[in-house]
C-alpha cells in the first residue's frame, strides 16, 4: 500500500456504503417482496451493489502499484479462512442451497429481475435466470478487478477479456435470445462431457425432430466440439484454450474467484482425491452416455425406466452439489476451482489430452529459478509449480488449467506457457542437477 | 552406488548446503547430516520478503517438506555449531551431543556488513539476512510512518519494497550516483533509478550515512547523512552489502581472509574440510572472477561440483558463463556472462536499446575487434537462459547472435517483442551484415544444442 490518496479513501467509503445499501435492499427485496414493488427494490439493489463494488474495487486496485497486488492476502481474514471467509462460504453456499432446493425462498429476487427476462428472453423470469443475471454479473465486475490487478500483462487481458465475452455472450445473451425465438436455450460454449446431455440421445432426437436447422445445428456443433476441435485445440494449445478463455466455470474462478487461488490444497493427499474423483466422473459420463445409445438402438429395452432416472441424480450430486454447493460455495475456503479440479468431466477429458496429446507445456528458464514458491502457492489447481522449477524441468500436468498466473507471480520471470514441438517436450534445462525423485505416482 | 561410511557434515542449510546433501544422495548411500542454527528445515531466503508482505506464509518457502528429507535419509539438525574440533572431527553443539564427521563442509552464509555507525545499535536498527532477522522486521515495523533504508543494491531494493507494502513512506540512502550504479552501466542504473522513484520510493543519491539518531529510550528516531542533511524514522534497515560468516571459527587454526580460504576444490586449509557458497573465498579466483560469489545460483553451482570431488571425482570448479536476476518492485533484471558498470571503450562496444516509455532495456555487449559477445543486460524483458549461455560458452559474435536473436525471448505470448527495434540499432552500426530471413526458433536451435538432460516422466 502506498500512501493511499485521500480522495481515493472517500470514494471508497462512499462504495462500500452503496453497497451495503444496495445488499439491504436485495433483502428487503426478497423477505417483503408481498409488501413492496420488488421491482424498484430489487433492481436499485443490483444496481447499487454493481456500482459499490466497482466503487470499491477500481480505486483499491489502481492504487495499488502492480507488484503490490498479491499484499497481505495471506494476513487478510477474508482470504486466508478467516472469519470473514467462513461468512462468505455460508453466504455463498446458502444462496446455492436455496436456489437448488427452496428456490420459492428467492421468489422477490425472481419477480424483481422480471423485466429483464422479458426484455432478453421473452419469457417469465425463473430462479436460473436469476442466477445467470447474478454469475454474470460477478463475472463483470470481478473482471474488473482480474483486468486491473493483472494490468501489465497483455496475457492476462486479453484472456479476462475473453472469459467475460463468452459468459455474457455465449452463456447468458445468447441462450436467453434463443428462447426469446423460441428456440431450445443452447449453450454454445459448453460441450458433452461437461454438458453430458447435450449428446444424450433424448437431447439429440429432440433437437433434430424440433429444432428445425437449428436444431441440426446445434446437435453438429455439439458434437464437432466434443470430438474433433476439443482434441485439436488441445492439441496445439493445451486444455487452456477451453478451461481459462472460454468456460463459463474457468470464468468465475478467473475472475470472482481470483482472490482465493492461493487456497487450494498443495498436499499429495488433495491430488490423489483429484484423480480418484475426476476421472470416475468421467468414465460414468462415457459409460452412461453410451448405455443410453444403445438403449436407444434397442428401444429402450436395456434400461427401462433408468434413463431417465439418470439425469436427475447425477444432476443431483454433480450438477448441483459439486459444481454449485460445493465448487463455488467453497471459494472463500477451498480455492476458486473445487468443482474443475476435483468434478468436471471435461476437465478430466482436457486433462488427458494435454497430458499425451498436446504442445502445450510450462517452460522452466534455465536454472533462474530461487524456490520462492509464489508459483505453487498461487496456482488454483494446487500444483507443486516449483518442484518442477527448482529443477529446470517443463510443467506438464494433466491438472494445469494454463491459467498462467504461475508466470506471472515469479518474481525471476522463470515460467513461460508455451506451444512447441511433442518431440522433447519433457526436456528439461542442462544447467541444473536434479533428482530423480516423483512427486506423483 | 558407493559404499563407504564416510559420514560427511554439512553446516547450513542454505541453497548452498542442501544443494550438496541432495547431490551426494544421488550418488552415495553413505550419511549426510545437515545442521543449522537458523531453521530446522531449508527455506528460501530470496522469499523471505513475500512472507512479510502476506503473498506467502512462511511454509510455503519452503520447498522441500521434512518428509523428502526422511526419504532421502539426509539427518537434519537444527542446533548451533560452537566450536570445532578440527582434530578429533568433531563438532560441538550448543545443545546436542557432540557429532563426529570424516568430511566437513562448511555452508555458512554471509551476514550483514555494519560499518561502526554511531548508533547502529539503537532499538528499529537491523539488516535482512536471516529467518531471525524478518522475524524482528515483523515485529519492529507495526503501525510505523517512516523508514530508512541504507544501500542502493538488491537487499535495499527489497527492504523497502516491504515496508511500502505496509504502507510506509521509505526513503533510501544510495551512495553511488544511481541505483545500483555499482554493477548497471549508467543507462540501465538510470532506468532503475527513474524506475523506483516512480513507484514512489525516496531515493537520497550520492549519499552516506554519518550517524543514527535515537532517544532515550534507545529507540531510532532518524538519521544524518555526511552532508548533514537529516531525514526522521522510525526504522533503519542496513544493506550495505554483506561478509562471509567467519567469526566462529577465528580460534581455529583454518586460514580465513575476508570468507574461508579455499582452492578450486573448495579445499580450505585443514585437510577435509570444505567451504562453498558466501562464506567461501577463492585464494587465487580465475581471471576476470571475483573471489567471493555471493549468489543463490553460485552456491548451487559450487555444491553441484563439490558433490562430485566427495564421491571420489576430483573436481575443478568452473562457474562458465556468469548469470544473475533480480527484481526492482516489478522491473525484472536478467544478466547473462560479463556486463560490467564501465568499460574501456576501445575494446569493447555495445547494442543498446531502451523503450521510450515503459521501463525496459537490451544491452549486448561485445568485444570491438572479433565481435565475441560478452554479456547481455536485460531490464523488464525475458531471455531464454540456455540459449544465452550457450552463445556465451560457444564464443559466439554479435553477428552470431543477432541471426538467432528472436529465439531468445522468453516474454510471455501476446507481449510485444523488441528484437526488431535492436536489430535497427545493429543494421546502423554494421550497415554491410544483413540477417537471414528465415525464421529461427528456440525450439529448432534447442536441436543443435548438446543436450546431456535425460527426459523424464512426471504425474
Amino acid at each position: 500500500m502506498t500512501k493511499p490518496n485521500k480522495l481515493y479513501l472517500y470514494f471508497r467509503s462512499a462504495g462500500y456504503t452503496i453497497l451495503v445499501i444496495g445488499l439491504l435492499c436485495l433483502m428487503v427485496t426478497s423477505l417483503l417482496f408481498h409488501s413492496i414493488s420488488p421491482q424498484l427494490w430489487g433492481l436499485s439493489g443490483i444496481a447499487l451493489v454493481t456500482l459499490g463494488s466497482l466503487m470499491v474495487i477500481v480505486p483499491d486496485r489502481l492504487q495499488q502499484h502492480v507488484a503490490h497486488q498479491n499484499n497481505e492476502l495471506w494476513q487478510n481474514n477474508a482470504t486466508s479462512r478467516g472469519t470473514w471467509a467462513w461468512l462468505l462460504g455460508v453466504v455463498l453456499t446458502g444462496f446455492y442451497v436455496l436456489l437448488y432446493w427452496f428456490p420459492e425462498t428467492l421468489q422477490g429476487l425472481i419477480l424483481a429481475v422480471e423485466p429483464l427476462s422479458q426484455l432478453l428472453r421473452n419469457k417469465p423470469s425463473d430462479q436460473w435466470f436469476l442466477y445467470g443475471l447474478f454469475y454474470t454479473l460477478a463475472v463483470i465486475i470481478m473482471g474488473v478487478y482480474a483486468l486491473l490487478k493483472y494490468r501489465n500483462s497483455r496475457y492476462h487481458l486479453i484472456r479476462t477479456a475473453s472469459v467475460i465475452f463468452f459468459q455474457l455472450g455465449f452463456a447468458f445473451i445468447l441462450p436467453g435470445l434463443l428462447l426469446a425465438f423460441n428456440q431450445r436455450e443452447y449453450y454454445f460454449s459448453y460441450f458433452w462431457p461437461l454438458k453430458y446431455d447435450y449428446l444424450f440421445p433424448g437431447t439429440v432426437s429432440y433437437l433434430v425432430d424440433n429444432g428445425a436447422a437449428l436444431g441440426v445445428f446445434m446437435v453438429f456443433w455439439g458434437a464437432v466440439f466434443s470430438f474433433l476441435a476439443t482434441p485439436v485445440l488441445t492439441y496445439f494449445y493445451g486444455k487452456r484454450w477451453y478451461c481459462s478463455w472460454v468456460c463459463g466455470c474457468g470464468g468465475l474462478a478467473e475472475t470472482a474467484g481470483d482472490p482465493y487461488r492461493h487456497l487450494s490444497d498443495k498436499s499429495k493427499k488433495a491430488w490423489q482425491w483429484e484423480v480418484a474423483i475426476i476421472y470416475p466422473v468421467l468414465g460414468f459420463i462415457i459409460i452412461t452416455t453410451g448405455l443410453l445409445w444403445l438403449n436407444s438402438y434397442m428401444g429402450g429395452s436395456l434400461l427401462g425406466r433408468f434413463s431417465s432416472g439418470f439425469s436427475r441424480s447425477y444432476g443431483f450430486f454433480i450438477g448441483s452439489l459439486f459444481s454449485g454447493v460445493v465448487g463455488v460455495g467453497f471459494y472463500p475456503l477451498m480455492g476458486n476451482r473445487v468443482w474443475c479440479r476435483y468434478g468436471c468431466p471435461m476437465a478430466a477429458y482436457l486433462g488427458l489430452l494435454q497430458k499425451h496429446l498436446s504442445r502445450f507445456r510450462i517452460t522452466t528458464n534455465g536454472g533462474q529459478c530461487i524456490s520462492c514458491g509464489n508459483c505453487s502457492t498461487y496456482c488454483e489447481m494446487g500444483i507443486d509449480v516449483r518442484w518442477y522449477a527448482q529443477q529446470g524441468e517443463p510443467i506438464i500436468r494433466a491438472s494445469c488449467v494454463g491459467c498462467g498466473i504461475c508466470a506471472h507471480v515469479c518474481p525471476r520471470g522463470v515460467l513461460k506457457l508455451e506451444n512447441g514441438p511433442t518431440e522433447g517436450r519433457y526436456q528439461g534445462t542442462t544447467l541444473i542437477q536434479r533428482d530423480d525423485l516423483k512427486i506423483l505416482n | 552406488m558407493q559404499q563407504n561410511e564416510e559420514h560427511v557434515v554439512i553446516i547450513g542449510n542454505g541453497i548452498a548446503g542442501i544443494t550438496l546433501a541432495q547431490r551426494l544422495r544421488a550418488r552415495t548411500a553413505s550419511p549426510v547430516t545437515i545442521i543449522s542454527d537458523e531453521a530446522a528445515n531449508h527455506f528460501s531466503r530470496p522469499a523471505l520478503m513475500y512472507v512479510y508482505m502476506g503473498h506467502m506464509r512462511y511454509q510455503d518457502i519452503v520447498p522441500y517438506p521434512e518428509s523428502y528429507w526422511q526419504e532421502k535419509q539426509i539427518s537434519l539438525i537444527h542446533d548451533r555449531v560452537v566450536s570445532i574440533d578440527f582434530e578429533n572431527r568433531t563438532l560441538n553443539l550448543r545443545q546436542g551431543q557432540p557429532v563426529k564427521y570424516s568430511k566437513l563442509v562448511l555452508a555458512v552464509g554471509s551476514s550483514a556488513v555494519y560499518y561502526n555507525w554511531p548508533g547502529q545499535n539503537y532499538k528499529g536498527v537491523q539488516s535482512l539476512i536471516t529467518l531471525q532477522d524478518l522475524e524482528l522486521m515483523q515485529q519492529q515495523t507495526i503501525g510505523l510512518k517512516e523508514a530508512v533504508i541504507v544501500g542502493g543494491g538488491l537487499i535495499g531494493i527489497e527492504m523497502a519494497e516491504m515496508l511500502q507494502s505496509k504502507g510506509i513512506a521509505v526513503t533510501v540512502v544510495v551512495r553511488e550516483s544511481l541505483y545500483w550504479r555499482s554493477n548497471l552501466p549508467t543507462a540501465e542504473a538510470s532506468l532503475v533509478t527513474e524506475h523506483i522513484q516512480n513507484c514512489g520510493i525516496k531515493l537520497l543519491l550520492s549519499s552516506e550515512l554519518k550517524e543514527i539518531t535515537g532517544d532515550e529510550k534507545g529507540n531510532v528516531t532518524g538519521i544524518r547523512l555526511t552532508d548533514g542533511r537529516e531525514v526522521r524514522c522510525q526504522f533503519v534497515g542496513i544493506a550495505t552489502g554483506v561478509k562471509p560468516n567467519t567469526a566462529f571459527l577465528e580460534q581455529s587454526d583454518i586460514e580465513t581472509d575476508k570468507g574461508i580460504l579455499i582452492n578450486h576444490y573448495f579445499e580450505t586449509s585443514i585437510p577435509d574440510v570444505y567451504a562453498i557458497g558466501d562464506c567461501a573465498q577463492f585464494k587465487e579466483p580465475a581471471p576476470g572472477e571475483p573471489a567471493l560469489e555471493q549468489l543463490w545460483y553460485t552456491g548451487r553451482q559450487h555444491a553441484e561440483t563439490l558433490a562430485e570431488t566427495l564421491t571420489g571425482k576430483r573436481k575443478r570448479y568452473e562457474r562458465g558463463p556468469w548469470f544473475n536476476s533480480a527484481k526492482f518492485l516489478n522491473m525484472e533484471y536478467q544478466t547473462y556472462g560479463f556486463v560490467p558498470r564501465a568499460w574501456d571503450e576501445q575494446q569493447y562496444d555495445s547494442l543498446y536499446w531502451q523503450h521510450s516509455t515503459a521501463c525496459k532495456a537490451i544491452r549486448i555487449l561485445y568485444e570491438q575487434q572479433t565481435g565475441q559477445l560478452k554479456g547481455i543486460n536485460l531490464l523488464g524483458i525475458r531471455y531464454r537462459h540456455d540459449l544465452c549461455h550457450t552463445w556465451l560458452q560457444q564464443k559466439y559474435t554479435i553477428h552470431q547472435v543477432m541471426q538467432e536473436l528472436k529465439a531468445a525471448n522468453f516474454d510471455p505470448e501476446f507481449a510485444k517483442r523488441y528484437e526488431p527495434a535492436l536489430l535497427e540499432q545493429y543494421y546502423f552500426k554494421f550497415p554491410d551484415h544483413s540477417i537471414e530471413k528465415k525464421e529461427t526458433t528456440w525450439w529448432k536451435l534447442r536441436k543443435l544444442i548438446p543436450s546431456i538432460s535425460k527426459t523424464t516422466e512426471n504425474c
